[in-house]
């Protein structure tokens, strides 16, 4: 297996390529405005170095906060068609009802609200309103509505009604772009519905960028299937990621423990992601990074996604320093580190002079630093110590000590001694986590369903069998598959021993033989 | 002469977070009523307060909440109408006119049903509930310990179902009866309980709780804009105490008899570094042990509140990693009353316990 990994983030653009499990090759290029002359760039100077050269790659898994950036910056979105199906329940909180006024000024084309959805046992709520909906659609096609998102209640249980819709929408109104609900996932009308109506208004921005990114693969000569990784870990292929843009809005962060877990072989950890700014806290389960199991704002819209859970706090290698009080951040050099920086002639005191005057790292002008003398160093690591164990201790869920994993390219804060950490791991290649976390992405399969009347053994073994075949339809090898997480919930007041049971399944990429 | 007291919408922004900690677990969350009520303002609704001492004797007051699972609500959004109509349906049923409207249980979602009820009414909210918090049951009420008549009840759905309970012989058997109703409805009803009068919402009516949870959540509120500590900003205007704080280690949720059961377990931070706190619920909390030693049970209010934000975490929604502060505060006295704690005391949720307040000295 050989595969190309490409992390966009705010400052840097990295990409590495794995061979049979090892880095052969990582480079770094600046991030840029269009996103794509980045990508371009950072494949230039990977095969540069001559590791691409004549060898097949199977695939490009590609890394983006692109998305999340339209939506959080309210750029290059489409105007959306909301179609919900459920009346007569939720007739006064129609869709766009909790969202940001500015943002739904930009997004509502329009709002149709129609009969028909399920039971939370799969009975029908209300049959489904056929005439209503050929009307929607006739309307949307009127008013020039390209971007459709359907959502119908309880969809998640039974996604018949949406799939209806989205039919009669596509025959009335050819060439609309479609969302359903029920393909995100999760109870929640209101937060997955949401979920559907940024989706649908990043259908545009999607497809253009995806395009965009093949063009690059191409532009750099390399013949590989492209994926883009998602918020949970796994990668989706460019068709499939092109119709669903809101599952890769956190996959930098994620990436990052992805890659930490693979380069040092461990799937049970802690995590710190160090930056020039900020470090990032999170726990490995199987492999995975805990998730956040509870709504999720973005630019101001309630939803629920698959997100990793983590702690944010201003420790990275650009922070500033105060000596007197003793202190740390929050406030950062960032990239200007190696002009304002006292070790590379600026007048910042920042963590990395500490640790060129320290002797930990050799960067810069050692001699600029030299009035810093071995017990103010100390000071400063200790106070660094501090900041990481408190972090740590709050995001730790267990008792017992744990191996932590620094990677970024402010790891050399992480002391080797830390409370409530079995042992502080340090991988070759730390500081391109994220890229090798795109490169070595798998694919999922989720089942969040309720069940009825079926002992909790055989109501897990059904959402499992659920899962399992959603990840081999979304391109999963089967014979690789595993659960990697399972969850129920029984439900009070629901008769009949109700469960809710969440069950996700990962597998390798299928090879395209 | 009465006086009627506008509520604001921020006062309303303020209830949907103090009845959410008075839920003490339960009781749903507030946020989809929120939003009704958000859509009823900016349509040039408004809703009025009334203070239960404005009552006259021979008043009616109309009691409402929302029955059913909380997981339902989140797919069949409530409308904002369906409450309305289930006091509109009472009305038609019993001939009676309601003076105002108030809430069944002050805790969770069902503090602002009676809001909407009042908007599309145009009648006052009474300042007052029958729980003080939220209880899962119709016999865990003040009017149910004062033994006043259970019946009838309306019971309606958004897809216009209509049904009356016309008579019970006790509040249990309404528990059981109106619950069956519910769970055909699809697991979510609208309801309007037995009319009371002026009389018995001021001699059994837990009064003024409306006003106590907006204070709570406006004390949370402003303390999370000014960067305080909302857990001492809440007991600055609410008598109780910390319990505990800590971290959540465990959670074991089992359903039972159409309640949802089970056990939280923390690890301590601060002060409660090296001890341990297991809290049990049945859809509220219920139980809170320390290194195994009973510290807190009902009806005694045990809030479990989001450390950092001081916003209240449900039995439902709590997880793993959380930071908490556990507080404790008062008891309705009607609850205190021997006859009360046959109600809601340990033993009427299944505890070989006698109820001990944890504010006795």
């Amino acid at each position: 297996m050989r595969r190309i990994g490409i992390d966009v983030g705010g400052t840097n653009t990295d990409a590495v390529l794995i061979e049979d499990g090892r880095v052969t090759g990582a480079v770094k290029a600046p991030t840029t405005e269009d996103v794509t002359s980045g990508i371009l760039d950072a494949l230039a100077r990977l095969t540069a170095t001559g590791v691409v050269s004549g060898k097949r790659i199977d695939g490009v898994m590609i890394g983006t906060t692109h998305f999340i950036n339209a939506v959080v910056q309210r750029r290059h979105l489409s105007r959306v068609a909301a179609l919900r199906i459920g009346l007569p329940s939720g007739a006064s909180l129609p869709p766009f009802c909790d969202w940001p006024s500015d943002l739904a000024a930009l997004v509502r084309g329009g709002v149709w609200m129609v009969e028909g959805g399920h039971e939370y046992d799969g009975r029908l709520f209300m049959p489904l309103d056929v005439a209503a909906i050929t009307e929607a659609a006739r309307a949307m096609k009127a008013q020039g509505l390209k971007a459709v998102a359907i959502s119908s209640v309880f969809s998640p249980l039974d996604p018949t009604h949406e799939h209806q819709a989205a039919a009669i929408v596509a025959a009335e109104n050819p060439g609309a772009i479609i969302t359903c609900s029920s393909e995100l996932g999760r109870i929640g009308l209101l937060e997955r519905e949401n979920a559907g109506l940024l989706n649908a208004a990043l259908a545009d921005l999607a497809r253009e960028t995806i395009d965009a990114f093949e063009r690059a693969i191409r532009d750099s000569r390399i013949s590989a299937p492209l994926f883009i990784t998602q918020n949970d870990g796994t990668v989706a292929e460019a068709s499939q990621a092109m119709k669903l843009p809101v599952y890769s809005f956190a996959s930098g962060a994620t990436n990052s423990m992805r890659g930490a877990a693979y380069l040092s072989g461990l799937d049970d950890a802690m995590v710190a992601d160090v930056g020039g700014t900020t470090t990032d806290i999170g726990q490995l389960r199987q492999g995975f990074p805990r998730e956040a199991n509870s709504v999720v704002q973005v630019g101001g819209v309630r939803t629920l996604f698959r997100m990793p859970d983590l702690l944010s706090f201003g420790l990275g290698g650009g922070s500033h320093v105060r000596l007197d009080p003793l202190g740390i951040g929050p406030v950062s050099t960032g990239y200007r580190l190696m002009r304002d920086g006292i070790a590379f002639g600026g007048s910042q005191l920042t963590t990395t002079d500490i640790a060129v005057a320290a002797g930990v790292l050799s960067l810069g002008d050692k001699a600029r630093v030299a009035h810093l003398d071995e017990a103010t160093c100390t000071r400063v690591f200790g106070e660094a110590r501090r900041m990481v164990e408190e972090a740590i201790d709050r995001m730790k869920t267990e008792a017992g000590d744990v191996p932590l994993i620094a990677v970024g390219g402010g790891a050399f804060l992480i002391p080797d001694q830390v409370e409530g950490i079995s042992k502080v791991v340090r991988v070759a290649n730390g500081d391109c986590a994220n890229a090798v976390g795109a490169a070595i992405a798998q694919v999922s399969g989720e089942c969040d369903q309720i069940f009825r009347d079926l002992t909790r053994n055989a109501a897990i073994e059904s959402a499992q069998t659920i899962a399992a075949d959603r990840a081999v339809s979304a391109g999963a090898d089967r014979k690789t598959l595993k659960t990697i997480e399972t969850e129920d919930m029984p439900i009070a007041y629901l008769p009949g021993n109700s469960l809710r049971v969440r069950v996700r399944v990962v597998g390798d990429v299928a090879s395209v033989a | 002469m009465t006086t009627l007291r506008d509520l604001t919408l921020d006062d309303i922004e303020s209830l949907a977070v103090g009845a959410w900690i008075l839920g003490t677990g339960g009781g749903g969350s507030s946020y989809l009523g929120l939003l009704n009520m958000r859509a009823l303002y900016a349509e040039g609704h408004h809703v009025q307060l009334m203070d239960p001492a404005d009552l006259l004797d021979e008043d009616w007051v109309a009691a409402v909440s929302n029955m059913g699972a909380p997981l339902v609500g989140q797919e069949r959004l409530t409308d904002s109408r369906t409450i309305a109509r289930a006091v509109g349906l009472m009305e038609d049923h019993t001939g009676i006119r309601f003076r105002g409207i108030m809430a069944l249980e002050i805790g969770g979602g069902n503090g602002i049903q009676p809001l909407m009820a009042a908007a599309h009414l145009k009648r006052p909210v009474v300042d007052a509930d029958m729980m003080g918090r939220a209880y899962p049951e119709a016999q865990m009420t003040s009017v149910a310990v004062g033994n006043l008549q259970p019946y009838p009840l309306s019971t309606v759905d958004c897809r216009g179902l209509e049904s009356v309970v016309q008579k019970v012989p006790t509040w249990k058997w309404m528990e059981r009866v109106s619950r069956k109703i519910c769970t055909e409805y699809g697991s979510i009803a609208s309801t309007c309980k037995a009319p009371r009068t002026g009389a018995e919402v001021k001699q059994w009516g837990i009064l003024g709780t409306t006003t106590k949870a907006i204070t709570i959540g406006h004390a949370v509120r402003e303390a999370q804009r000014r960067h305080d500590d909302p857990i001492a900003a809440i007991l600055a205007v609410e008598p109780g105490k910390i319990l505990y704080r800590g971290k959540v280690v465990d959670v074991e949720r089992r359903a039972t008899e159409g309640f949802l059961r089970g056990r939280t377990r923390f690890d301590g931070m601060d002060d409660w570094r090296g001890s341990t706190l297991e809290l049990d619920f049945q859809n509220e909390w219920i139980v809170a042990r320390q290194d195994g030693e009973a510290i807190a049970m009902s009806p005694d209010l045990i809030c479990v509140l989001d450390s950092v934000s001081g916003e209240a975490v449900g039995t439902e929604t709590i997880r793993y990693g959380q930071r908490v502060t556990v507080i404790a505060l008062h008891a309705p006295p009607v609850f205190l009353s021997p006859k009360g704690l046959t109600h809601v005391g340990p033993r009427a949720f299944a505890y070989d316990l006698d109820f001990k307040s944890v504010f006795a000295s």
